[in-house]
């Protein structure tokens, strides 16, 4: 496995004959495809394979003939790592965007380091993913220590919350953030009203009557999109109007849809990916999103996208910088972790030492009515440099 | 059960097996050398089509696939011994890690494959042998996996820490008053049950016994309290884990462990029957899942433990390194070696239950509980051993899980991996040890390689739309062959020889297992209502009279 | 905390777990049902109640314009849902499970599982055809409005709920009703009617059912139809309560029906509602013991919160079942050898 890509892409060439005189490039996807997660990580895929379509045409002008190889790791750390091995193993690919669930993305990414094989995350904030310091480990989104006290200073200074209940869904990302929040709150002096955690997907009528019992200004819910709306729509329904604010997990159309219009109040999220009218890439992208797919395009389905585009450009430039030959793996990673991209969803993505954004703009969202419009954003920057 | 006709010949195979020794290897050479050369890209690019064909990912699985059924052949095809030995021990210890060091995924995938055969083996004492229906079969993992991850891992000096910042009035007083309300609450139990066996147990006696039992609960979380409390200096010492030598200690403690928890489990549940006990399985699984996503501190909840440590052994690394194996891949191959050694083990341990007096009790129970107690079997005692025996080896695989994953949270001990375990044990056929791990392997194989492979193939072809990649449904590819496999062939597929009397049997009208409430004649609904049963006469039968 | 803000707030979380209850109850028969005929837990059964669920939503999308009555769109989509639900339980037995008869009882419960998810993937699949995976319903107006708060003729009994502090939405209401229905039109199939006796014959014994001159096999088909037609009703009723629902979601409510069976005593049609009704106010209440965990000054009983209820129906089965191994209503047979 030593042998740089470019030689065996032109085996690999020479074995396909003389059909394909281009160099093949994949790079491959890990996320969820099936079973209950599947609908995040088909957006994941999908932002995925929009951004190969648009390189595909610059790819091939440098010689190359680029592909999409998407892995469905069915939301199970063993199925992900052993995904990750394979992907290790076929050496036309040079990088990967993935996971959704940090719970893979740890063990996937420590499995791809030794191949030197770069890792950009469209998911996952988990502060460990990035802690451990692994060359080949980066992401498009804001960390959860970075975007649970950007959370929480939107809750004491725009809200003017003093008694805030924290919510999270029991998973690696909601408890995650729910607990940077709670810190950054109890650091600012909030009272907490409540905090526990939840895997109940549809009956939320227990904690409903809590927070009808305690009274808090604001509720904070760290979780996904499907699960916090379902607990809005109750919460709405009981006549409770307190603000509701999450993380990048409620980015997503589905969200107001699953609220239903009335009860689309008063919620609001943070995330990194700019919304549709402050950018007009975006709104480019959620056309051609529903255009090739047949489906609106939500924020992973976004981060995906721009995950990708880092992806690309990076293993573009270093095609580059290696003399328009196929690069090698480690080539790509060091492209990537020192590059600049721009023009992203997310803005300018430029990664630090251990692979998180130097900086990244968190967009505060907020429903009115069902439609989301942007409420304020803020700079946020990860705990080191 | 009784067998009404044991005179009846049970086995179903020709008598005399053609000797397939020349097939064996010759089998085994092909698969070896297309394993290899499908890992060797300097090869391939000579071979031109060949090699574009071997470059197919399923046909990549399917060789994987292939490779590993020389070591189903060896055990099934009748053949010179040598033959079988040079099979096994030539693909299982040479072919298979010679071609992980070109593929390290291969190493992971037959590690995967072991530690679900393990899995299968030891519910398959529980389900098959004993007939005791356990769904939360993955608890036990969990115990395992966690066993060794919260020490072998920076989490135990967090434990610690906490400890030492909430240490309270703890101290080196309580480890004493510890020690001795254990040892007082342990005396005076051992001295009830004594007296019990004497005189016959009253109220009083019990309520002692009951009230003993809580003294030495709260004994033992004195004791371990005040040591973690105690302990609580070498924080720092620890913060990279506990020294991987213990790694070879915490293979026994992971063991026992996840036994005393299926005795724990066991105890007040065993005494239920059937779908009751399933369920409550069931119930109880999700409990130590929800446990382990709950209890922060210890196992750090739902953002999971890591890095977990593997045994450091450095002759096996610089063997590895010496036969040319990257650094990265010593703990694999290490984990790989250990991972056979073990499950040589589980296979000789359960062989030797099977054949002992406590094999055959398990299956009295199986086949009738009443029955097999009028014949003096101890109900609880036999069913608590069938339960600690199959938590223990899950236990043990637990923890090499968690060594080679070297990540863990509870997100890996869901309901669906106890139910995709209780598949493996039912497609490859209960109660039988080959079928088992052949279903473990078929399952994993189809999972982890099959599946994908049909996806990287499939992922750019331009006439097979996303939406419908193979590879997105594999629960319903799953789903398929478990129904189909289970209408065509409902006894496995290496069925254990008992098993394929009990369902191909014409004579034999009596079989409990078969059918709950309607004892006696099992294929009743069959033979009587369909045939003499007029369907319109129906409702006046059934009416009112 | 005064005893005024406690009381309504424990009154609501009785009143949401009663809710949940029915729906649970509804789902459990189902699976009680079929296990009285046939010995089998059907774990397809969480399948065929959310394919009524998606029933239910597709027939409310496609009427959402219509200016039909709310309540005729819900009739619709309940007999949609039923008979829908009805065909695929029978389908399932007569494809996966009758040939199956007599098999030792591990086969057909595997097939059940393998069932279970060749459906899950199924119906993501044919709702991703059309770009969907969550559903969201969408109810007629007024159905999550307030319990009588535009009515004039009910808005006493409104004013007084709302008063005392007290949240049942129109839905919620709707649901009991159609609930408690579908129990009493079960009731009258299963005790009044012949059908009713055969299935019950056959479910006590299946041989001499079959000597009576019972159709057994037309029998089970009669009880999957009827499981899976509640399977239906519960689907709708679900879909309503809780507005989203995807293929997976049957998983988990369905896993906490059958505990419900199971601690009703399997086989028994009132343990099953017993069960359901029990075990819905018993997740409440679990949801919510910090609070008094707090109130009694017991600090360990504060951990105790929502991320544990959960597991709660199973622990209450367990301390049931030790005490009452067949359950709360459930026969206990003599074995013989």
């Amino acid at each position: 496995m030593k042998k740089t890509a470019l030689s065996l892409s032109v085996l690999a060439a020479l074995a396909l004959g003389t059909a394909s005189a281009q160099t093949t490039i994949k790079i491959a996807s890990i996320s969820p495809l099936s079973g209950g997660q599947s609908n995040l990580g088909t957006q994941i895929r999908n932002g995925v394979q929009l951004a190969v379509n648009e390189y595909a045409a610059q790819f091939k002008k440098a010689g190359f003939n680029l592909q999409l190889v998407p892995y469905d790791d069915q939301a199970d750390p063993a199925t992900g790592t052993a995904a990750a091995r394979k992907i290790a193993a076929d050496n036309q690919i040079l990088a990967v965007v993935g996971t959704l669930n940090s719970g893979v993305a740890i063990p996937a990414s420590a499995a791809l380091a030794p191949s030197n094989l770069v890792m950009v995350s469209p998911a996952n904030t988990a502060n460990q993913v990035t802690d451990r310091g692994l060359a080949n480990m980066n992401r498009i989104v804001a960390r959860d220590d970075s975007q649970g006290p950007a959370g929480a200073n939107f809750i004491t200074d725009t809200l003017k919350a003093k008694k805030v209940y924290v919510l999270n869904d029991k998973t690696a990302y909601g408890e995650g953030l729910a607990g940077e929040v709670e810190k950054a709150l109890k650091a600012k002096g909030v009272t907490i009203s409540g905090n526990e955690g939840t895997e109940e997907k549809s009956d939320f009528s227990s904690i409903v009557a809590k927070i009808k019992l305690t009274k808090p200004d604001a509720i904070y819910f760290g979780g996904i999109y499907n699960q916090i709306g379902v607990f809005i729509k109750q919460l709405r329904g009981a006549g409770i109007d307190t603000p509701v604010v999450g993380g990048d997990g409620l980015d997503s159309s589905e969200l107001p849809v699953i609220i239903g219009k009335a009860g689309a109040n008063n919620v609001y999220y943070t995330t990194v990916a700019a919304p549709l009218e402050a950018l007009p890439a975006a709104k480019t992208f959620a056309a051609n999103f529903q255009k090739t797919f047949n489906t609106p395009a939500q924020g992973f389905g976004a981060f995906g996208y721009d995950a990708a585009k880092v992806t690309l450009q990076g293993i573009l430039d270093a095609a580059r910088a290696n003399g328009g030959k196929a690069p090698s793996r480690k080539q790509v990673l060091d492209t990537i972790r020192k590059g600049t991209y721009k023009g992203l969803l997310s803005g300018e993505v430029s990664f630090n030492s251990v692979g998180d954004r130097k900086a990244a703009t968190l967009y505060v969202i907020k429903l009115t009515d069902g439609k989301a419009a942007l409420e304020t954003s803020l700079a946020v920057k990860p705990p080191k440099n | 059960m009784t067998v009404a006709n044991p005179a009846k010949p049970a086995v179903r195979r020709p008598l005399v097996k053609p000797d397939r020794t020349v097939w064996l290897v010759l089998f085994f050479v092909v698969t070896s050398i297309l394993l290899l050369v499908s890992h060797e890209t300097d090869v391939m690019k000579n071979l031109g089509a060949l090699g574009d064909v071997l470059r197919n990912k399923v046909v990549e699985a399917l060789v994987v696939s292939l490779f590993l059924a020389n070591v189903l052949f060896a055990y099934l095809w009748k053949a010179a011994n040598w033959a079988k030995l040079l099979v096994g021990i030539g693909s299982l210890l040479f072919v298979l890690p010679l071609a992980g060091q070109a593929d390290t995924s291969l190493l992971d995938l037959s590690i995967q494959i072991m530690i679900f055969a393990a899995l299968a083996l030891g519910l398959n004492i529980v389900v098959g042998l004993a007939g005791l229906l356990d769904l939360g079969y993955v608890a036990f993992f969990a115990v395992g996996a966690y066993t060794w991850s919260i020490f072998g891992s920076p989490r135990f000096s967090e434990v610690l820490k906490y400890y030492g910042a909430n240490a309270g009035s703890t101290g080196s007083g309580t480890l004493v008053i510890g020690l001795v309300l254990t040892a007082v609450a342990a005396g005076s139990m051992l001295y009830i049950r004594g007296m019990h066996g004497r005189v016959a147990p009253t109220t009083l006696s019990n309520l002692s016994f009951l009230l003993a039992g809580f003294g030495l609960l709260s004994g033992i979380i004195l004791v371990g309290r005040s040591i973690l409390v105690l302990a609580s200096g070498s924080a720092e010492a620890l913060a990279n884990g506990i020294n991987p030598g213990f790694f070879w200690l915490f293979l026994a403690l992971s063991v026992m462990t996840a036994a005393l928890v299926g005795v724990l489990i066991g105890l007040p549940v065993l005494k239920l029957k059937g779908d009751y006990l399933a369920i409550i399985t069931l119930g109880l699984g999700e409990v130590i899942r929800v446990l382990a996503n709950n209890l922060g501190l210890y196992t750090a909840g739902s953002q999971g433990i890591t890095p977990i440590a593997s045994a450091s052994v450095p002759w096996f690394n610089s063997l590895a390194g010496a036969l040319g194996f990257r650094p990265e891949q010593y703990y694999l191959l290490f984990l790989y070696v250990l991972v056979l050694i073990v499950i040589a083990v589980i296979l000789l341990v359960n062989v030797r239950l099977d054949n002992s007096r406590i094999g055959r009790a398990w299956i009295a129970i199986r086949d009738d509980e009443i029955a097999a107690q009028a014949m003096g079997v101890p109900l609880m005692q036999t069913k608590l051993i069938a339960f600690a025996t199959g938590a223990s080896f899950a236990g043990v695989m637990g923890m090499i899980f968690a060594a080679k994953q070297t990540f863990i949270s509870p997100e890996s001990f869901n309901l669906l991996q106890s139910i995709t375990v209780l598949s493996m044990v039912v497609l490859g056929g209960m109660g039988s040890f080959s079928g088992v791990i052949l279903g473990a392997a078929v399952v994993t194989l189809l999972n982890l390689r099959i599946l994908p492979g049909l996806g990287e193939a499939s992922a750019n072809v331009s006439w097979i739309p996303q939406e419908v990649n193979p590879a997105n449904f594999n629960r319903f590819i799953f789903g398929s062959i478990l129904v189909a496999m289970m209408l065509l062939r409902p006894e496995g597929l290496l069925p254990n020889a008992r098993r394929t009397r009990e369902l191909h049997h014409e004579d034999d009208q009596e079989d409990e297992s078969a059918d709950g409430n309607a004892s006696g004649l099992k294929a009743g609904g069959d033979v009587y209502s369909a045939g003499l049963a007029t369907t319109k006469e129906d409702d006046k039968t059934g009416g009112d009279r | 905390m005064e005893l005024s803000v406690l009381l309504p707030f424990i009154v609501n979380v009785i009143i949401g777990g009663l809710v949940l209850g029915f729906v649970y109850a509804i789902i459990a028969l189902g699976y009680t049902m079929v296990y009285g005929v046939l010995q089998l837990i059907n774990f397809a059964h969480s399948e065929v109640f959310i394919t009524g669920a998606v029933v239910g939503f597709e027939v409310f999308r496609i009427l959402q314009n219509s200016a039909m009555n709310g309540y005729l769109k819900l009739l619709i989509a309940l007999v949609a849902a039923m008979i829908v639900s009805g065909l695929l339980n029978v389908l399932i037995e007569r494809l996966a499970y009758r040939p199956l008869r007599g098999a030792p009882r591990l086969v057909p419960l595997i097939t059940a599982i393998g069932v279970s998810l060749i459906l899950q993937d199924t119906l993501r699949f044919l709702e991703g055809l059309q770009g969907r995976f969550d559903l969201t319903y969408t109810l007629p107006t007024g159905f999550a409005d307030k319990f009588c708060a535009t009515t004039s003729s009910c808005a006493p009994l409104g004013n007084f709920l709302r008063t005392i502090g007290v949240d049942v939405q129109l839905k919620d209401v709707i649901l009991v009703i159609v609930a408690l229905v579908s129990l009493g039109l079960l009731n009258y199939v299963v005790n009044r009617t012949r059908l009713g006796k055969a299935i019950r014959a056959v479910s006590q014994d299946r041989v001499t059912a079959g000597l009576m001159g019972i159709d057994s096999n037309l029998m089970i088909s009669a009880t999957f139809l009827i499981g899976g037609a509640l399977g239906g009703v519960s689907g709708v009723l679900f879909g309503m309560k809780f507005g989203t629902i995807n293929a997976y979601s049957g998983f988990d409510p369905g896993i906490i029906a059958f505990t419900a069976a199971v601690l009703g005593g399997i086989g028994s049609i009132p343990g099953a509602v017993l069960g359901g009704l029990l075990l819905g106010v018993i997740q409440n209440l679990i949801g919510v013991t910090n609070i008094f965990g707090n109130l009694l000054g017991l600090a360990n009983l504060g951990t105790i919160d929502a991320s544990y209820s959960k597991i709660g129906p199973f622990i209450v089965l367990v301390l049931i079942l030790i005490f009452k191994p067949t359950g709360l209503l459930g026969k206990s047979n003599v074995e013989k050898v």
